[in-house]
Parts: C-alpha cells; sequence; structure tokens
C-alpha cells in the first residue's frame, strides 16, 4: 500500500524554494500517489512552477501573513483545510526555523505526535515509520506513528536527493488563515539580512570547521583564511559559537546545520555528538586534533593528531604558493 | 515581572548516552541541568531583574523526583520549582511532556512569560516549546537571539537562515532562546547555600489534572520499532604531525581535485 496523499511544507525566500523543500517533494513522490505543497508568503504563486517540477501537483497557499508567525498560523491554516477537505495521511515540514514551529504548533491542534529529526521515512504495513540517528549517528532508531492520520514527521534537510518529475506547474489553491486571537500576536517588524560572502555552509562543496582547540577567538581568522583559499565555508563547533567568538549561523551540527560537502576540515573539534551528526554524511573527511584519543579521528578520513597552531598555518602557506 | 523558565535534568552529556531495554534514554544515574536551558534561567533573572520586581519560578519533569539539575538553577537565582515526577510519566512523548509542561505551568500565579530552551540536549525535538505555546493559547516567539521588555511588550531578534527579525510581541508569552542570548551567570557560594532551602513543590501526573493514559507509553501515539546500528565509516589513515603533515593534507586535496 502507497500512501494517498502527502503535504509537503514549501519554504521560500523572494520566490526561490529551499532545497530543503524540493529534497521532501522527492521523498514524497516515491511514497505517495497525490503530493501536495503547502505555503505561507508572498511568493506562492511565483514557486508553483519550481514545486510542479518537482512533484507537486498542488499548492496550499496561506498567502503573505503580515508579519504574523509562520508557526501559529499556517498550522491553523492547515487544521482548517484538513477540516474542509480531510487529511493527508502524511505531512512533511523540514527541521527548519518554520518548519519547526508550525509543526509543533498542529500537532497540538489534531492531538496528534510529531516524529522529529528524520533522515529517511518510509511506509511499512500501512503505516509511516521514520528513522532518526541518536548518539551521534551511531544508532539509527525507527518509529511508528499508532495514532492514525495525518502522521506529522519533521525530516533533516540533506536526507535526501532532490530531483525533478517533469510535471508541470502546482495549481495554486488559496487556504484560509483563521484568525488565530491572541496566540497568533506576534509580529516581525523588521527583517535583518546579514551580509555574507563566499559559497553558503549548507551548500559549500569544502568546509573547514574550527573548534575550541584553536584557544581562543581571534585564531579563528585562520579558519576563514583557510575555507576562503578552498573556496569553500568556513564553519564551527557549538562550543565555540556559544562562548561568542562567531555567530549561530556558522554552527554545524544537531542544532546547527547539515552539511555534506565533498570535502569537511575539522580543526581544533574533538567530536561531540552534537557536532558529528552534522557533519558525518560529508565525504571526505580530514580532521586535525592534538589528542589522539578525540572521537573525530575515528571518523576521519585522513587524520592528523598535531596542533592546530603549528599545522594550519604551514597548511595555509602550502596552498598560497600554489 | 514573573516568568516560568521550563529546565530539563537530563544525563550528563559527556558521558555516553545508554537506552534501557524499552528504548527509552537511561536516567537513572545523577541528571545535571541541561545547559541549553542555563540561558534562559539568565535570561529570565535578568528580565526580572530589569522590571524591578517579580519572581522567577522552575519548571520541571523528571523520574525520581530528581532535584540535582534545579538546585544548580536554584542556586544561579530562581526563586522556586515545581517537580513533576511520576512513574506513569516512563515513555512520554514531546507531546505528551508539553502536556504535562503546560498544566504545571498553570500552577504558577499569572506569569508574564514563560521561557523554554529551543531544544533539549539529550531529545532535541525542539517541538516542545510550540507545543506548550499552542496548550497555553499563548502567542510565541521561538530562537530568540536577544530580548527586551518594555511596556508589557516583548522586543525580540529572532534567529533566522539568513540574519535575525526583529519581532514585537504583547505579554504574556512564551519565548524559546538559543544559546548566547546571554551569559549564564556561575552560581555564587551564597547562592548554593540559600537553594538548599528554596521550595521545590513536587506533584504526580494526578495532582495536575491528568490522566495516565495522556502521558508516558499510554499517551504515546508513536512506538519504537527497532534501534540498530547505524553503517560504520572506513576507519581512514591517521598520522602523527612530525611538522610536514601539511603536505599530507595538500595531497589528499589534490587526490580528490577540489583544489
Amino acid at each position: 500500500m502507497t500512501l494517498s496523499k502527502i503535504w509537503v511544507h514549501a519554504e521560500s525566500t523572494d520566490g526561490t524554494v529551499k532545497p530543503t523543500t524540493l529534497e521532501m517533494l522527492t521523498k514524497a513522490r516515491e511514497l505517495g500517489g497525490t503530493v501536495e505543497a503547502f505555503h505561507a508568503g508572498p511568493d506562492g504563486e511565483q514557486i508553483a512552477g519550481t514545486l510542479g517540477a518537482h512533484g507537486a501537483t498542488k499548492v496550499l497557499c496561506a498567502g503573505d501573513l503580515g508579519g504574523g508567525a509562520v508557526g501559529v498560523n499556517l498550522a491553523n491554516a492547515l487544521a482548517a483545510a484538513i477540516g474542509s477537505q480531510g487529511a493527508p495521511d502524511l505531512v512533511m515540514f523540514a527541521t527548519s526555523y518554520d518548519g519547526r514551529d508550525a509543526a509543533a504548533r498542529l500537532s497540538v491542534k489534531l492531538d496528534k505526535p510529531v516524529l522529529t529529526n528524520g533522515t529517511d521515512v518510509a511506509e511499512e504495513d500501512g503505516s509511516v515509520v521514520v528513522i532518526e540517528p541518536i548518539f551521534g549517528g551511531t544508532q539509527l532508531v525507527k518509529t511508528r506513528f499508532t495514532a492514525g492520520t495525518p502522521q506529522i514527521v519533521l525530516l533533516r534537510p540533506k536526507s535526501f536527493v532532490a530531483e525533478e518529475s517533469g510535471g508541470g506547474p502546482a495549481e495554486v489553491q488559496t487556504i484560509e488563515v483563521p484568525d488565530g486571537g491572541a496566540a497568533a500576536a506576534a509580529r516581525v517588524v523588521d527583517r535583518h539580512v546579514e551580509e555574507t560572502s563566499g559559497p553558503k555552509l549548507d551548500e559549500a562543496a569544502i568546509v573547514v570547521s574550527g573548534g575550541r582547540g584553536l584557544g581562543e577567538a581571534a585564531k579563528y581568522d585562520m579558519i576563514e583564511q583557510l575555507a576562503k583559499l578552498l573556496k569553500g565555508a568556513p564553519g564551527a563547533s557549538r562550543a565555540i559559537v556559544d562562548a561568542g567568538w562567531v555567530p549561530y549561523s556558522y554552527q554545524v551540527g544537531q542544532t546547527g546545520k547539515v552539511v555534506k560537502p565533498t570535502v569537511y576540515i575539522a580543526a581544533g573539534i574533538s567530536g561531540a555528538t552534537q557536532h558529528m551528526v552534522g557533519m558525518k554524511g560529508s565525504k571526505n573527511i580530514v580532521a586535525i586534533n592534538k589528542d589522539p584519543e578525540a572521537p573525530i579521528l575515528s571518523i576521519a578520513d585522513l587524520g592528523i593528531v598535531g596542533d592546530v597552531h603549528k599545522v594550519l598555518p604551514k597548511l595555509i602557506e602550502a596552498l598560497q604558493s600554489r | 515581572m514573573n516568568v516560568v523558565v521550563c529546565v530539563k535534568q537530563i544525563p550528563d552529556p559527556a558521558d555516553p548516552g545508554a537506552l534501557n531495554p524499552d528504548h527509552t534514554l537511561k536516567r537513572d544515574g545523577k541528571l545535571i541541568l541541561d545547559e541549553s536551558d542555563s540561558y534562559g534561567v539568565e535570561m529570565a533573572l535578568q528580565l526580572v531583574d530589569a522590571a524591578g520586581g517579580g519572581e522567577v519560578t522552575l519548571v520541571s519533569m523528571a523520574p525520581n523526583a530528581e532535584t540535582a539539575g534545579l538546585r544548580t538553577a536554584l542556586a544561579m537565582g530562581a526563586a522556586k520549582a515545581i517537580l513533576v515526577s511520576d512513574e506513569a510519566l516512563k515513555g512520554s512523548d514531546a507531546l505528551g511532556t508539553a502536556k504535562v509542561l503546560a498544566k504545571a505551568i498553570s500552577r504558577v500565579d499569572a506569569p508574564d512569560l514563560v521561557m523554554t530552551a529551543t531544544e533539549s540536549s539529550d531529545g532535541y525535538t525542539g517541538t516542545v516549546p510550540e507545543q506548550i505555546a499552542g496548550l497555553l493559547d499563548l502567542p510565541s516567539v521561538t530562537f530568540a537571539k536577544h530580548i527586551e521588555v518594555s511596556d508589557g511588550t516583548l522586543k525580540v531578534q529572532r534567529q533566522t537562515e539568513l540574519g535575525y527579525d526583529e519581532v514585537t510581541c504583547p505579554l504574556p508569552a512564551l519565548v524559546s532562546v538559543t544559546a548566547g542570548v546571554v551569559e549564564p551567570r556561575y552560581p555564587s557560594f551564597k547562592g548554593i547555600m540559600a537553594a538548599k532551602s528554596k521550595p521545590v513543590d513536587q506533584v504526580t501526573v494526578a495532582d495536575l489534572g491528568l490522566d495516565a493514559g495522556e502521558v508516558g507509553w499510554g499517551g504515546a501515539a508513536q512506538e519504537i520499532v527497532s534501534v540498530e546500528p547505524a553503517p560504520e565509516r572506513k576507519a581512514g589513515e591517521i598520522i602523527e604531525d612530525d611538522g610536514e603533515a601539511h603536505h599530507k593534507i595538500v595531497e589528499f586535496l589534490d587526490g580528490l581535485k577540489v583544489l
């Protein structure tokens, strides 16, 4: 039995659909008969083509929320749509800021659980099962829903490879956003975009990350310099983000970004569970750590037991002279 | 201003985690305050201080009437705690946990603000904050990296993928805070001594007016099918730096044709 209908949360910025949405649409096509997207934002019409090309036959548009929070408003709109047109078998959200909010609010509206941090989802014996990595990705937990439909999942970015289906544009259907009352009183009054140069952390082919082993914030310069030389993106462990050396947007790991670059270079990172979850899927891992027992060395393709303060300057010099 | 902070007491993340035969996380050793929650406790203390009055109440759910982590937060300056501890809670999922915490929060007299971390360090579903807000019908702002309160309105910088949003929200409300929103204080000796005599109101599921079937294994509308080891990465080459290891890295990158 396949699932007859799946809804996928479509997220976009200025008419560009986020890669996670396209990954989920591709997976949904494999699992379900009908795949429909749902979306909040002013650019629903604009993205209907891309969504259709990845398998969505329809996009349910909640429209511009006028600064209202996506989580509560989108969940209210979905609950109302389910009330009028019936529930899909499965609702897919990405582990993103708005995705988590909306999935959690919807779970309360419908009194249904959310299975979180999924890296795979499948249909087994008529119900949906989700695979979630735990303990730094060393073990995989498979969980099944037992509460009927809709089954709500939160899936981690980069869990699937996006592929086009060759479908035409998705049909745009407006869905009503019910008045959320006091619970929907939060308002976005301004948006700040932080300027970054170079490739994005979660899209770069090479990622160079630094951790506590760098010793002090100023030494993070070496990470940025190396990343620039390799045309990659600089990343960080949670330890140095919490310490305030670099912004949260640099964080790779369970609470930060999931990266799967061609090469991941970890410098002065011991490899806490929380970090490994976010980078274990990298194709090649180079780790530099002075502690031969550091967990990161156990998953490195090339592990250097050494002092980052000695190895990095020489590596930078060697690359500059090429 | 009265603030409720949800805090979790978790196994020390420095120790390797382990599962019980029923696939729940082993929590029978000493539990500590989840570091992620220390930011919310500190932020709450600072907001109460800035408001010139009020207090911080902790709300927690833990097995075996565990209070070690609560004492840490009380030592930081929280006034009191409500601890829900009950055998019936074993196996609770995120929604079940949110139902318990929401009921416990409702026991606090007129809180202006409910504060949480964005996710716990052991379970990390990241859904509990919004589920609590949903159950209490509160507005919410998640992933706060900066918080101010003026004239009964929250002004929050909310983390986004591209930077941050400035969000305003009337009180009462729920806010989840990221690490780094403030620098948590270390409890002083005086604080640690004072914490020993601060009230911890221990309640059961029945005290909260919840049916035992709504929480724990029975309430979790999901079941674990299996837990299996993930495929391991092939072990690579480990070398000791003799002053020339950088050549090895260049060679490795060359081999991958990424230079």
